[in-house]
């Protein structure tokens, strides 16, 4: 009993650490694409090309002076930043890597992911309405109705991919894409995946929560030290974590792309990490690319464009499945 | 047993997280010496005029309560989708019956403008 839970504290430091690293390159990632993108050099002062630029970044946020707002409600305000950072971080327990390479296999995983990425609303919704600021609220109101709205979309285009593979187990969802990725058959669902996952983790052309010209940051203006860092780590890992779920759903998680002998040499856990880092870059790339979005723009296409093409998708997938007799 | 990693994992996530922002209280130098104006919520440099708990727009309300019922026709989707090849044509058809009321509701909702922002 000790043993086994020695091994899991240790597999899940293991992944942990990565994980914590992994978020911290991709905000340097971000900052050199863009800067790239816009024919600049971004950072490239500490370090060599700027590697050390995270850490550099993460030491100056520890010894900030952590504000805490006089009107504000203490306990909650402190809780937010931890709810959103625990959430995001509880996510990859399921995400498998590679062929069994995964924390706990359990056979409801998706349920188990859109769960956690629901409540991650609670987090945003806490830190606004606890800060007592008029941004803060304002912004947190916003990315509640938006991450909700997209919630549903997102909800029913894992139906239509669960009704290609026939179980809620991430693993056998990777498997059933052995002969064909569903990117293939379900393009236009990878399509409207994307766009759900841009506006779920308020991300460009989506960011109204933190529209910095009219809410200065959104819900997090009152955060400073490392509840802000929290918050930024958190919302990164949530990135990664909507990169990998593109990758699990569509892309063939570790399936390597063709079935050459020489590819299975290769282990799944580097190609499940290239595709992820590619639907990473593609989050970068909208952001350098595309304006932000007006509200109403932005509800108009979640409601009454993604959510009644993605029910479609659902009739329209189960039909065929069921009289073609296709069904796993 | 299958979910005693997730259960460490929760448990680990919240000691790292709280283990973050504590270091910040520890590290940072103290705001005890801090003035009121400091501590006051952040208005563009003024005092704030009031209590930001005031009135919102109706329209979050109203996206909230279309998110409910939506959300738990998802819910219902889900079993659906993992057992379709057991239920047969009769739960296809029982399912399409389902969706079709709630494709009415939608469109009376579309209709009446509450999924209009201005």
């Amino acid at each position: 009993m000790t043993f086994f839970f020695l091994t899991l504290v240790l597999k899940i430091v293991v992944l942990t650490i990565p994980l914590l690293l992994g978020v911290a390159f991709l905000v340097l990632a971000e900052r050199k694409v863009l800067a790239s993108m816009q024919r600049r050099k971004g950072p490239n002062v500490v370090g060599i090309f700027g590697i050390f630029q995270p850490i550099a970044d993460g030491l100056k946020l520890v010894v900030k002076e952590p504000v805490l707002p006089s009107s504000a409600n203490l306990v909650i305000f402190l809780f937010a930043p931890v709810l959103t950072f625990l959430l995001s971080q509880v996510a990859w327990a399921v995400i498998p890597f590679g062929d069994g390479l995964v924390l706990a296999d359990l056979n409801v995983g998706l349920l188990y992911l859109f769960a956690v990425s629901s409540l991650g609303v609670y987090g945003i919704i806490t830190a606004g309405w606890s800060s007592n600021s008029k941004y803060a609220f304002l912004g947190s109101l916003r990315s509640a109705a938006q991450m909700v709205s997209y919630e549903v979309s997102i909800g029913l285009i894992l139906i239509t991919v669960l009704l290609c593979t026939g179980s809620l187990n991430l693993s056998e969802v990777v498997r059933a894409q052995t002969h064909v990725w569903f990117c293939v058959p379900l393009f236009p669902l990878l399509v409207m995946f994307f766009i759900s996952c841009l506006a779920e983790t308020n991300r460009a052309p989506f960011d109204l929560p933190e529209a910095e010209a009219e809410l200065v940051a959104g819900y997090n203006v009152e955060y400073s030290s490392m509840g802000f860092a929290l918050f930024f780590l958190g919302e990164y890992a949530n990135m990664i974590v909507m990169g990998s779920l593109c990758t699990l759903f569509f892309l063939g998680g570790w399936l390597p792309p063709f079935d050459f002998v020489a590819f299975h040499w290769i282990p799944g856990i580097f190609w499940f990490g290239l595709k992820v880092t590619f639907f990473l870059f593609c989050f970068i790339w909208v952001r350098a690319a595309f304006p932000r979005y007006r509200y109403d723009q932005l509800m108009r296409l979640g409601w009454k464009v993604l959510l009644p093409l993605s029910l479609a998708w659902v009739v329209l997938v189960s039909g065929i499945l069921l009289s073609f007799d296709y069904l796993p | 047993m299958e979910f005693a990693p997730i259960c460490v994992y929760l448990v680990i996530s919240l000691l790292l997280s709280l283990i973050l922002i504590g270091v910040s209280f520890l590290f940072a130098s103290s705001s005890s010496l801090a003035y009121p104006e400091k501590l006051s919520a952040y208005e563009c440099g003024f005092d704030p005029l009031d209590d930001a708990r005031s009135r919102f727009d109706i329209r979050f309300y109203l996206v909230s309560i279309l998110f409910i019922i939506f959300d738990l026709e998802v819910t219902f989707l889900f079993p659906w989708a993992v057992s379709l090849n057991k239920i047969g044509l009769f739960g296809f058809w029982s399912m399409i019956v389902f969706l079709l009321i709630l494709t009415i509701g939608f469109i009376y909702e579309w209709k009446k403008g509450a999924l209009d922002w201005e």
